[in-house]
């Protein structure tokens, strides 16, 4: 592989998965920090709360997982080498 | 890059080869061998433990068909709750065979010592860290949805796409694209980082300290798995309901 295309290829990879996690991150944040809030208010919906909550955290962590998908596939299947 | 990788893994017990397959040639197709035979061994399970399980049924269950009808209920009621008191039957074989099928294959990648197995080339792992298992399965729900469409409300089906105002018509259409995409690439993704972090966690300490890592990918496995199929349900019932929102409320609880 070109030395300049593996090296633009880790960097690449190095952003897609740091830049995808800074906007789950934050929204993860706010609705752990709202559900924590809501059983505070209202602990006999706990259950329910955390159910979706759990939901909700693998909704926003698959942003995350999409750019590692596409940091795997620049690291192991790279297009361009 | 890669090269790098595996000649550091060559070393210890748990390897990791990304893009690297066990190649069957069938006729003119070249298949993934070893997402064969995991996908076989996880069916082969689930049809054995189904078996088991109806073989001699008792009015008060026990043993496995106690376990299987608590299965049976779970999944019921994620069907109920997405898709309605109304119509949720009909879906019930199909969102139970997804979420049970995701649900063994991630497990049996993460509990099951498959790498004590050689194989040629490639390693045997969960049959969904495969990109081609997920895709499957994510047009599988494709077509689910627009069956359900179709059989529920026939061309009017259609209407959905023009449904608020036409003007949003090309995002309409975008969206059975991006199903299918987000579905798959979710599922693949996820499983592909779990085992890949517990690989380069055992290249780096090999006992003890890849454990919790471990338990915290099964624990995304089964709630990966629960999400693909609370997922499929809800775009089945999207598809049957259209966007009308006044219905979803009544069955939300």
């Amino acid at each position: 592989m070109d030395p300049l295309v593996s090296a633009a290829s880790v960097i690449a990879a190095a952003l897609a998965i740091g830049l995808a996690a800074i906007g789950p991150g934050i929204g993860q944040g706010n609705a752990a920090g709202q559900a924590v809030e809501g059983i505070a208010r209202q602990p006999e919906a706990e259950g329910k709360i955390r159910g979706t909550l759990l939901l909700t955290l693998a909704f926003m962590e698959s942003l995350t997982i999409y750019g590692l998908v596409i940091a795997l596939v620049l690291l192991f299947a790279n297009p361009f080498a | 890059m890669l090269s790098v990788l595996n000649g550091l893994n060559s070393l210890t017990l748990a390897s990791l080869e990304v893009g690297h397959h066990f190649y069957w040639q069938l006729g003119n197709l070249k298949v993934h061998g070893q997402v064969f035979l995991t996908s076989w061994f996880v069916i082969g399970l689930l049809v054995v433990a189904s078996l088991l399980a109806t073989r001699n049924i008792q009015r008060i269950p026990s043993g496995i068909q106690n376990f299987m009808e608590y299965a049976l209920e779970f999944i019921r009621d994620l069907a109920k709750n997405q898709l309605g008191e109304k119509d949720y039957r009909p879906w019930v074989p199909f969102i139970g065979t997804l979420f049970l099928f995701i649900f063994v294959s991630n497990w049996s990648g993460a509990l099951i010592p498959w790498k004590l197995l050689r194989l040629p080339e490639g390693e045997l792992a969960a049959p969904t860290n495969d990109i081609n298992t997920t895709v499957a399965l994510a047009l599988l729900t494709s077509l689910a949805y627009f069956y359900a469409g179709f059989s529920k409300r026939g061309l009017g089906y259609f209407k959905k796409y023009i449904e608020p105002t036409p003007i949003l018509l090309p995002i309409a259409i975008l969206e059975d694209f991006t199903k299918p995409l987000s579905l798959s690439f979710r599922l693949f993704g996820n499983i592909l980082a779990d085992e890949l972090v517990v690989a380069v966690l055992v290249l780096l300490v090999p006992l003890f300290v890849p454990l919790p890592v471990m338990a915290l990918g099964l624990f995304t496995s089964a709630i990966q798995a629960l999400v693909f199929a609370t997922l499929a349900a809800a775009y089945i019932h999207e598809a049957m309901e259209g966007h009308g929102g006044e219905e979803h409320e009544d069955h939300s609880h």
